[in-house]
């Protein structure tokens, strides 16, 4: 009960005039910097921190939680569209979205991540409002050998996306940890695979040069010579008969909404998580529960669903571990805590007592944000479709200069854009000869948080390895995680023995 | 989408309209003033310690109008500062690029030298405080003291976890004083960032640290972790029950510097320009409750003083450096 | 196809091989008391690598994957000449950016792709190109504080910065 009375006292700080105000301004510039290639909420939180110096610090959280928020729907948008994730929080949704719009049903991908946006928001919302001071310790308790079972879980959920040719699917999740090691190493604090000598590979080649790169430049190569010219998109329509057959098919997959929320939110309680691994996780584990798992990558509503929940849930999620503790949970929620010391609040567990008004307003705040997102989401869906009809001779120039500038806009670095161009039309070569791209692209944002993870554990125990499997949390997360790794390699062993034997019977 | 440029035009003309009217009345007459924004380069990633201490500069030089053109952080965290020290040095347009430095000023171009950067050549316009470095244990431990700590430390051997922030970083050098000192054989574990290194502790996963004491005041008021003693010359007001290693016998004393650097090739108009700005901003009460709140000590250094300063230092990593064997001599 | 396959694996087990002999430059192997070394990780992901194209360039050798069955051309007469006249196009975009600047660069590039490739009407050319580089220069420059290159372009900017910020 005291509960729902702090609730409510937030409920009154969320909606006073200025800070609604704020928060439908916020949920809005969200959904276009997370509709905007290369750029994410960590860029959108981080370029507009300085301006909410203005106000009050509880109406400034709000805002930027807001913009958090609005930048998960909206990276929703240019996945499903333009076949861009809008940050690496989106990779997953381009997985099914993307095709769904190839075949004319954009409106039903944008609807489904809408909603289910607002699902796994809403749910993590209620969740966070009732665990939030037990949940918060949990986190604590994760160490190196945890956070890298974690990661080996993803990745174990995650081989279902490989594609045909085993080969050349290993081939790209190595090259993308590889590449994700270069320029620095964190424990011997020596210069690493600077390659060519180069000073831009000092620092690690980041995700979004080589998503932008793939899903920007090489995608729309790909895209032209595939269409020979002919506009590839333009049959999409909204129309309300449409919009209530396709919510009826998205409320078919409540399953894979409510699995995709409770993921997210409690991968998005772990520090160094985040909503990435979160809404890859929730992605693989739709498809490996699925009674027809073959139909995802062609546009399944599950497929778009589950991360979609999964990334919103996540983003929740991760700042709990923020306020409660003072670890962000997600490079995003690193910014806003750098903003919490400015603003002079000390994060940490004693915020739930001093600062009353600021934490419960914040959360009220969320429930708020997330309708409001919702709402202005769905507005805004025939204006994306009419942005879809545009002739591909306009379309492909201005994604190429959107491209460019995001690039650019997320590093800051003219190296990254050349670096950028390169891997894009390299990626396009590769990808004409059936190298899948996606495991490169999941390698490079996990390769930085496992390896570490790794080494430090391993530097701990003294070289033994035994401490991935004999601890109470990695060991039941590491033993499921080798078990789902291997399952594809024993089926795919034990098909071809099947049929051999079958031949030689036959 | 036409609807979508004109509501961005409205919005792009309505925050120029708000920041042209403060650049007017932010305006001196003829003293160098800068005629575009101004690069504020960060040696770390964002979220790190120096990233927010830039952005905390930055939002003081907004609310204050300080300066006429907006100062923009940017962050060029590859290779331990090389990125940015190398940046920085090739700048085209030395009056606009400042950057706000660690101690990794000094080691990075030792431990690099291929990259031909001398931390001398660069313009100096203020030390803005130095921040400390105490000893910490997790409060489960049951130490209370640097007494305690050593017999515990010593039993341990290299079972001793020590969490830092990579290898020949401060909190190495700190490791390898303590293990000297004391005859102690603790594990340097680095992790990436001060505030990775303070959760290891809070979290029992590491047996002490020397953080700032801005990464571990959270778990310190939280009451998950307790300092023991501090690299200090005095006792820091926060933290008024941890003596010194100077009482306890032990001469060490180190610190790490904040401060804000021109590239080299900076006008001596634009430095002079630059200094006073960031005059004001130290004596603003915002940077003065963050500096207590933090425990940041030392007071404003500039123009030769700063220079004098890094000169001494430069000397002191260098030494260090040598007897970690991390460079040769 | 089937000689692009080749090709392509012959490349890429070059680049692995390059990538193997850079990790050598940290420790590859597995310090006792610590774990594996600095170069461990990226040098046996390399070695991977490397081992993956030589399986690929197997499949080829027993024409098992479709690529190396395939007797189409790699890139036909139309994908040739859309991959030189998009690829380099934007490359062109990318080079002209240290020139005229990024607002520019976007400008000419867009005006080239939707007047010259695309054969739009000058009116609907000049009705994108025109715009873009405002609105971009309006919402980064301006409205976010992400200053885009400028080239030599530089003092262009400067009374649109005393007006702007």
């Amino acid at each position: 009960m005291e509960l729902l009375g702090l609730l409510s006292d937030g409920f009154l700080v969320a909606f006073e005039p200025l800070n609604l105000g704020l928060i439908v301004l916020g949920v809005v510039v969200g959904l276009f910097v997370g509709a905007m290639p290369g750029l994410g909420s960590v860029n959108g939180v981080a370029i507009l921190l300085p301006m909410t110096f203005l106000v009050p610090p509880a109406s400034a959280i709000m805002f930027l939680a807001a913009l958090y928020y609005g930048a998960m729907y909206g990276g929703a948008i240019s996945s499903i569209m333009l076949g861009i994730p809008g940050a690496s929080t989106a990779v997953a949704t381009t997985f099914d979205g993307r095709p769904l719009a190839m075949q004319g049903e954009a409106d039903k991908a944008l609807i489904a991540a809408a909603l289910a946006s607002f699902a796994g928001g809403t749910i993590s919302v209620i969740l966070f409002t009732l665990f939030a001071p037990p949940l918060a310790s949990v986190a604590l308790d994760f160490g190196d050998p945890e956070i890298f079972a974690l990661m080996i879980l993803a990745f174990a959920t995650f081989v279902g996306l490989s594609g045909d040719d085993i080969a050349k699917t290993i081939f790209s999740i190595c090259i993308g940890m590889v590449m994700s090691a270069i320029g620095f190493d964190i424990i011997s604090g020596e210069p690493r695979l600077v390659l060519f000598d180069l000073i831009g590979f000092q620092s690690k080649i980041n995700f979004l040069v080589l998503a932008i790169g793939i899903y920007g430049i090489g995608e729309m190569m790909w895209t032209i010579e595939v269409s020979r010219g002919e506009t590839m998109m333009s049959k999409a329509t909204i129309t309300w008969d449409r919009t209530m057959s396709n919510l009826k098919i998205i409320w078919g997959t409540w399953k894979a909404w409510l699995m995709g929320s409770g993921l997210g939110f409690f991968v998005g309680i772990l520090p160094a998580a985040g909503a990435t691994p979160g809404s890859l996780m929730a992605y693989g584990v739709a498809k490996m529960t699925a009674k027809d798992p073959s139909r995802f990558g062609k546009g399944a509503v599950e497929g778009v669903v589950a991360p979609e929940a999964a990334n919103n849930a996540a983003s929740t999620g991760s700042m709990l571990p923020m306020l409660t503790l003072g670890i962000p949970g997600s490079p995003t929620t690193a910014v806003l805590l750098g903003g919490m010391v400015i603003w002079g609040l000390q994060p940490g567990p004693r915020l739930f007592v001093t600062e009353t008004d600021f934490v419960w307003g914040l959360i009220a705040s969320l429930y708020a944000a997330n309708l409001f997102a919702v709402i202005i989401n769905i507005a805004f869906i025939p204006l994306f479709l009419w942005f879809l009809r545009t002739p591909f001779t306009i379309l492909a120039p201005l994604i190429f200069v959107l491209s460019m500038v995001g690039g650019y806009a997320s590093t800051e670095r003219m190296f990254d854009v050349w670096l950028m161009l390169i891997l894009g039309v390299g990626g396009y070569l590769m990808r004409k000869l059936d190298y899948p791209v996606a495991p490169a692209v999941l390698a490079i944002v996990l390769g930085p948080i496992a390896e570490p993870a790794l080494r430090q554990s391993l530097l701990i125990s003294g070289g033994d390895a035994m401490v991935f499997v004999n601890r109470p949390i990695a060991g039941p997360i590491t033993i499921i995680a080798l078990v789902l790794l291997f399952l594809p390699a024993i089926q795919f062993v034990w098909r071809k023995y099947v049929r051999s034997t079958k031949q030689a019977a036959g | 989408m036409k609807t979508i440029f004109r509501k961005l035009l409205g919005v792009g003309i309505a925050a120029g309209l708000v920041t042209g009217f403060t650049a007017v009345t932010g305006k001196t007459a003829l003293a160098w003033e800068p005629v575009k924004p101004i690069q504020f380069v960060v040696m770390a990633g964002k979220g790190g310690g120096a990233d927010k201490l830039a952005r905390l500069i930055q939002s003081i030089i907004e609310k204050h109008k300080l300066s006429s053109k907006p100062v923009t952080p940017i962050n060029k965290p590859g290779g331990s500062g090389a990125e940015a020290l190398v940046y920085m040095k090739n700048h085209k347009d030395a009056d606009h690029a400042i950057m706000v430095t660690l101690n990794s000023f000094y080691t990075t171009p030792m431990r690099q030298p291929r990259l031909g950067v001398d931390p001398l050549t660069f313009a100096p316009i203020a030390r803005m405080a130095e921040d400390t470095f105490l000893l910490w244990v997790n409060k489960d431990s049951g130490i209370k003291n640097v007494d305690e700590f050593v017999a515990a430390a010593k039993a341990a051997g290299n079972k001793w976890i020590m969490a830092g922030t990579g290898k020949a970083s401060e909190d190495n050098l700190l490791t390898d004083f303590l293990n000297a000192a004391y005859g102690l054989n603790m594990k340097y574990v680095p992790y990436k960032g001060g505030g990775k290194v303070a959760k290891q502790l809070a979290g029992n996963h590491a047996n002490s640290t020397v953080n700032n004491p801005s990464e571990q005041l959270g778990f310190y008021e939280a009451g998950k972790t307790v300092a023991l003693a501090a690299f200090t010359d005095e006792r820091l007001p926060l933290f008024k029950d941890a003596p010194t290693f100077k009482e306890l016998g032990k001469d060490f004393v180190y610190y790490m510097q904040r401060s804000v650097v021109g590239a080299p090739g900076m006008s001596a108009d634009a430095q002079a320009f630059y200094q006073g700005v960031f005059k004001k901003v130290y004596d603003t009460p915002e940077w003065q409750t963050y500096m207590k709140k933090k425990s940041l000590q030392g007071e404003l250094l500039q123009g030769d003083a700063l220079m004098a300063y890094w000169k001494r230092e430069n000397e002191v990593h260098r030494k260090m450096l040598i007897k970690m064997g991390a460079i040769k001599g | 196809m089937r000689r692009a396959e080749i090709i392509t694996a012959a490349l890429m087990a070059g680049l692995s091989l390059y990538l193997m002999f850079k990790s050598m430059e940290l420790p590859i192997g597995w310090i006792p008391g610590e774990g594996p070394g600095g170069g461990f990780w990226p040098f046996w992901l390399a070695a991977c690598m490397f081992g993956s194209t030589i399986w690929v360039a197997i499949n080829w050798f027993r024409r098992s994957s479709p690529p190396s069955q395939s007797e189409e051309p790699y890139l036909d007469s139309y994908a040739m000449k859309m991959f030189i006249l998009v690829g380099g196009g934007v490359t062109g975009m990318i080079g002209l950016v240290e020139i005229i600047g990024m607002h520019l660069a976007a400008a000419v590039f867009l005006i080239y792709y939707i007047r010259f490739l695309g054969g739009h009407s000058w009116k609907v050319t000049l009705g994108i190109a025109v715009p873009t580089p405002v609105v971009t220069f309006l919402f980064f420059d301006i409205a976010l504080r992400k200053f885009l290159p400028t080239g030599l372009m530089d003092p262009l900017y400067i009374p649109l910065y005393d007006i702007f910020l």
